[in-house]
């Protein structure tokens, strides 16, 4: 290598984050003495334009070709400073970024040894910058079409932003119906908007959309390819009405021979019975009934005279031979937006749900105060008699260390609406047992203060438990609650008609399995993890597949709508784009060292490695990898390389922090 | 009912009579690590089946004793008078060992000698202790008629009838039996 | 399935719950099921031990768990909710603390005793439910039943904090068994709740107060019977009978058994042997249900 190595070193104070625990002005002195270095400053604020600046004269007056910044973490200001490289006239990647507050200034506390410990991290950053070589990242375009999974109200929004900004989208639900959660709740709070006013004119702008296929009843099984290029593969369920040729009569519903409904209605939450062949609720969408092969007589016993196929008569929308099909589609972008399930109340058994038949979970509550539920909006138990005392208990399978620990967001505030509503509905004595109230939402704290104007009650103290034991006749018959009032200071026993669990939000039973198949993380919940808490609240690290909703964490109706806009623009962004730059520190295969053994294949966590049977060599995908090296740690032949990581300037990196030891 | 009104007691209470320092040597006592989750939700008072009877309750000695109000804890009669039922210890959200913190207490002031005196319950938990100090088992007869004597012997006239019962039935053991060598056993009573 | 087991029976089991040590013994052997004696077992460091000094307590339980390593069978039996609790705390606090691990360690050793480990502590019931299994107890079962329902009253101790088979709040076990025995069973939300402990000893009107609640309650939901799996509970709600008739007015009058009683009952053996005639409470009861059919069964032969 004939060119001379000219290398600048910056070293940052970062006001006072790093300067209080490092001598920065000696780590730029020691620098200045360091092989290759010509020049070597220390600056208050390295990422401020002044020290961007400086950067760049420095290139020009003294030639440097290396720099060394000695900040921050590079996940916060790496791209800064190789803009300023690139504005300087320099290739971005002759430089090399060391981090002496997160991992020096802030987790030490000896000033002397933090010191030394910045000089050895520049040290090793001089040595490996000079075997640095010019770079380009690489462009892949992006395709416009895009999948959103998940048919909530947040797949829903998300759906319908993207295919008014005219782009194609594939809307993937699992259930016969898009609607998610939110059809089934009566009203929502804090405004008492009938839920269903709201949500079933965007279901129907779905339906109607030019841009929007909708698959109900399907799921998504696989994935490949890379942001830009996914190829997904959708299973599609029989419903055994053909989509196309039903008109949604429902005349087959209504002649089935079960005459009355005989199975759990799920839309109900077992509230009511429904018929094998059934539509979930009157507002459906696609408005085409489904059969259920495990309750309907044909499936099962195939001796039915098939009623329901004689009604649709002509049309000939029936086919009980209808198979599962499979679609396979290219996306350039992804929406999940999956959602949530609710916890299932028998995990708490203090409270006696399933054992006592009057304790209800919310959303049985919100069927049950619903015009179009199980009792047309009457509130009965289930012997029929009008409640005359309900309590509500937070916190049902939230903030608990035995079931989930986090709090699920939304219960106090549906526990305050259901309160409204049951005492609007029944005119009952109304207690409310909480741990914290939490209403920080727009409007939130004035629907509280109402309902305390309404006269429910507030009681702080978690239930203890829920029983019928009758401890004089005043207790007999009912349920009795029992609980410390903490603000009281007293053992409290309660008896009432009604308990209504405000159970809490988890994620999906099969979450880790979909997180596997789109290639995500999970916090420790079990919710799909977002790129940056803060600054990327709904991307994730698969670039080109974004979150929506209750799938990343327990969030109430308008945070998953601004959630799913938020998504749409995302994925808008990169549409427009048109292409996405990517890191060129990839891996690539030395063809001539290759044997073809293939070790490498199953290594790589991003199925970015081929095997080509005509060369029979392997080649990596530079779209697919992520740069994680750990194919090039696998390969027995070292025919592996990464950019920005090969060998030399590993061991010279390693060399320069242990040259002082 | 006239009530007799008392203005000679405050309930304010000075930050220097707490000792956060105490507090924090009880957090790592083994079983008492949950000390400061603590939630405050009442689940433990709530649950428990002697609450009722405790001047403070499970949630309150908890509160207390993370703010390190020592004496009001160690002087309570609510750590006395919990049965070890293990009620709230399954039933805490944050999965505190409330029952063995006030096993902690407990030993805590019969160390200090910041318990009531005469008063019946740790006087047995002594009693049993010596008891089985000498012998390696316990006697139930032997232990009660200790308590009573040390306590209140007139209690013994209460008993009388549950007395004679047991020993009706064969159930009552007057001779304790005495182990030939048991180590590890205490060198001094309670 | 192990058909040796060693046995802890513990203090109470010599006194006022010899019954409980009778019927245990006598049912193991109508099953098959060899109870081996640990010798010269002490005290298990129960409740009242553990108050004044824990680090002793817990060698002086471990030692009982050494004793069960050292002997042929490691699966180590004890009726007494109270000993199965504190045996049990002693492993968990040995495997989660060095500390406490290190004296018990060091304290076994210098009586050349063994280390704990591969120690199972085990309760009856739960080996009846696991061990046996509802099918054998079933055809084992040649008695009708002749008497009222049963309510199931399992405590604290068994089911808390540490249990291995059932569910800890809503245990369903010995329901399970006496059903499986021909048996009948009434539910009560207070089948696990605590029966006072040893506060009917120090405090009476607050221990016979929780006494008095559970034998109502079980009388108010359709029992003619309770039965128990702890010395303590069945002690508590039985001797208290009378003292409640007093300071209550009301006519209880309920026998308080043993599950291993009415389980061994229906399996054939004689009242006798099962300590039936050491209860209190419920006499006539007790004599009409299994005197008189015992009676009746002698008359048959």
């Amino acid at each position: 290598m004939s060119e001379e190595i000219r290398t600048g070193v910056y070293t940052c104070h970062c006001g006072s984050n790093i300067a209080a625990t490092v001598d920065v002005k000696a780590v730029a002195e020691y620098a200045a003495k360091l092989p290759n270095v010509v020049v070597s400053r220390d600056y208050k604020y390295m990422c401020s334009d002044p020290g961007q600046d400086l950067i760049k004269q420095d290139i020009r007056e003294h030639k440097l070709n290396r720099i060394v910044v000695a900040s921050c973490s590079p996940h916060l200001h790496e791209h800064t400073f190789r803009t300023a490289l690139a504005k300087g006239g320099l290739n971005e990647f002759l430089f090399q970024m060391v981090n002496i507050r997160e991992q020096d200034s802030w987790v030490h506390l000896d000033k002397p040894a933090a010191t030394v410990k910045a000089m050895d991290l520049v040290r090793a950053a001089v040595c490996r910058v000079a075997l640095h070589k010019p770079l380009t990242k690489g462009s892949v375009p992006i395709r416009a079409d895009v999948l959103v999974v998940g048919g909530g109200i947040a797949g829903i929004h998300a759906a319908l932003t993207l295919a008014n900004a005219g782009k194609k989208v594939y809307l993937v639900e699992r259930e016969p119906t898009i609607g998610g959660h939110m059809a089934k709740f009566d009203k929502t709070f804090p405004t008492l908007d009938c839920a269903a006013c709201i949500l079933t004119p965007k279901m129907s702008s779905v339906r109607a959309h030019p841009n929007i296929t909708l698959w109900s009843y399907s799921e998504v099984t696989q994935v490949d390819g890379y942001v830009g290029n996914f190829k997904v593969t959708v299973t599609r369920k029989p419903r055994y009405i053909m989509e196309d040729l039903c008109v949604g009569c429902l005349e087959c519903i209504e002649a089935c021979v079960y005459k009355e409904g005989k199975f759990v209605d799920e839309f109900n939450m077992g509230l009511s019975k429904r018929k094998p062949i059934y539509i979930p609720f009157p507002q459906a969408i696609p408005q085409v009934p489904v059969i259920d092969p495990e309750t309907c007589i044909d499936f099962k016993t195939g001796k039915c005279k098939k009623s329901c196929v004689d009604a649709c008569g002509e049309r000939h929308a029936i086919n009980l031979k209808m198979k599962e099909t499979t679609e396979i589609i290219d996306v350039g972008t992804i929406i999940l937006s999956t959602g949530f399930q609710v916890f299932d109340a028998h995990r708490s058994p203090e409270y006696g749900y399933g054992v006592y038949p009057n304790v209800y979970t919310a959303l049985e509550i919100e069927r049950l105060v619903n015009a179009s539920g199980p009792t047309s909006g009457e509130v009965v138990l289930r012997d029929g008699k009008r409640p005359k005392s309900v309590a509500i208990i937070h916190c049902v399978g939230s903030r608990d260390e035995k079931n989930n620990r986090w709090c699920s967001r939304v219960c106090c505030m549906y526990s305050l609406k259901l309160a409204h509503l049951l005492k609007e509905h029944t005119d009952a004595e109304i207690f409310n047992f909480y741990i914290d109230i939490r209403t920080p939402g727009k409007g939130f704290e004035e629907f509280y203060q109402k309902l305390r104007n309404e006269g429910v009650h507030f009681i702080r103290g978690k239930v203890a438990e829920v029983t019928d034991w009758a401890f004089d006749p005043s207790e007999e018959g009912k349920l009795v609650i029992r609980v410390e009032d903490t603000l009281l200071g007293f053992a409290r026993r309660i008896p009432v008609d009604m308990v209504v669990l405000a159970t809490g939000l988890e994620p999906h039973a099969d979450a880790q399995e979909v997180r596997r198949r789109f290639n995500l993380t999970c916090s420790s919940e079990g919710f799909f993890l977002e790129r940056h808490p803060k600054l990327a609240p709904v991307s994730t690290f698969t670039d080109g597949v974004f979150l929506a909703g209750a799938c990343q964490s327990p969030k109430d109706i308008p945070d998953t709508v601004a959630q799913a806009g938020a998504a749409a623009a995302e994925a808008l962004a990169l549409i427009d784009a048109g292409h996405v730059e990517i890191e060129p520190n990839t891996a690539f295969v030395l063809e001539e060292d290759c044997s073809g053994c293939r070790t490498c294949i199953p290594m790589c966590p991003f199925s970015a490695i081929t095997f080509s049977e005509e060369t029979k060599l392997a080649s990596i995908n530079q779209a697919l990898c992520k740069g994680c090296g750990t194919c090039v740690a696998s390969c027995p032949s070292g025919s592996i390389v990464q950019n920005l990581y090969d060998d030399e300037e590993i061991f010279a990196e390693i060399e320069g922090v242990l040259s002082n030891a | 009912m006239a009530t007799k009104l008392n203005f000679s007691e405050r309930t304010i209470k000075f930050q220097r009579e707490a000792d956060p320092e105490w507090a924090r040597q009880v957090s790592e006592h083994p079983g008492c690590e949950g000390l400061f989750s603590c939630l405050q939700c009442g689940s433990c008072t709530g649950t428990c089946p002697l609450s009722i009877y405790m001047d403070y309750g499970p949630r309150r000695i908890i509160g207390l004793a993370r703010e390190g109000f020592r004496k009001e804890v160690l002087n309570s009669q609510t750590i006395w008078l919990c049965a070890s039922c293990y009620s709230c210890a399954v039933h805490c959200p944050q999965q505190i060992h409330i029952t063995d913190v006030m096993y902690n207490f407990k030993r805590e002031a019969i160390r200090s000698h910041l318990y009531p005196k005469r008063f019946a319950i740790p006087v047995l938990a002594q009693e049993f202790y010596n008891v089985v100090r000498r012998n390696g088992r316990t006697s139930e007869f032997l232990v009660v008629l200790r308590m009573a004597l040390r306590t209140n012997p007139l209690i013994l006239f209460t008993m009388w009838r549950t007395g004679l019962d047991l020993l009706r039935t064969g159930r009552l053991k007057l001779m304790s039996e005495k182990l030939k060598h048991v180590p590890f056993l205490p060198k001094e009573d309670a | 399935m192990p058909q040796d087991y060693s046995y802890f029976p513990g203090c109470s089991l010599q006194s006022t719950g010899v019954a409980y040590d009778e019927s245990v013994r006598a049912l193991f052997a109508l099953l098959d099921l060899k109870l081996h004696e640990l010798p010269e077992w002490n005290c298990c460091g129960a409740t009242s031990y553990m108050s004044i000094d824990e680090g002793s307590a817990f060698v002086l339980s471990a030692r009982n768990l050494s004793l069960a390593a050292q002997a042929k069978h490691r699966d180590l039996v004890t009726p007494c909710s109270a000993c199965y609790l504190v045996l049990k705390k002693t492993q968990d606090y040995v495997e989660h603390y060095p500390a406490i691990a290190n004296k018990v360690q060091q304290g076994l050793q210098a009586e050349g005793l063994p280390p704990l480990n591969g120690v199972q502590v085990r309760h009856p019931l739960e080996i009846l439910y696991n061990d046996v299994g509802l099918d054998r107890i079933k055809h084992a079962s040649v008695r009708p039943w002749r008497g009222a329902p049963i309510a199931c009253y399992y405590g604290c101790q068994l089911v808390r904090p540490y249990c291995d088979s059932d569910q800890q709040q809503n245990p369903t076990h010995m329901e399970e068994v006496l059903k499986a025995a021909g048996i009948p069973t009434v539910d009560f939300a207070l089948k696990t709740k605590c029966c006072g402990g040893s506060l009917t000893g120090t405090i009476p009107a607050v221990g016979q107060r929780l006494n008095y609640l559970i034998l109502k309650e079980a009388i108010r939901k359709g029992a003619g019977a309770i039965v128990t799996v702890c010395p303590l509970c069945q002690y508590n709600l039985d001797a208290y009978q009378a003292d409640i008739r007093k300071s209550t007015g009301e006519a209880i009058d309920i026998p308080v058994l043993y599950f291993s009683q009415v389980l061994g009952w229906a399996m054939g053996a004689d009242a006798k042997a099962l300590g039936l005639q050491r209860s209190i409470a419920g006499k006539q009861t007790i004599k009409q249900w299994f005197a008189a059919s015992e009676r009746e069964e002698k008359a048959h032969v």
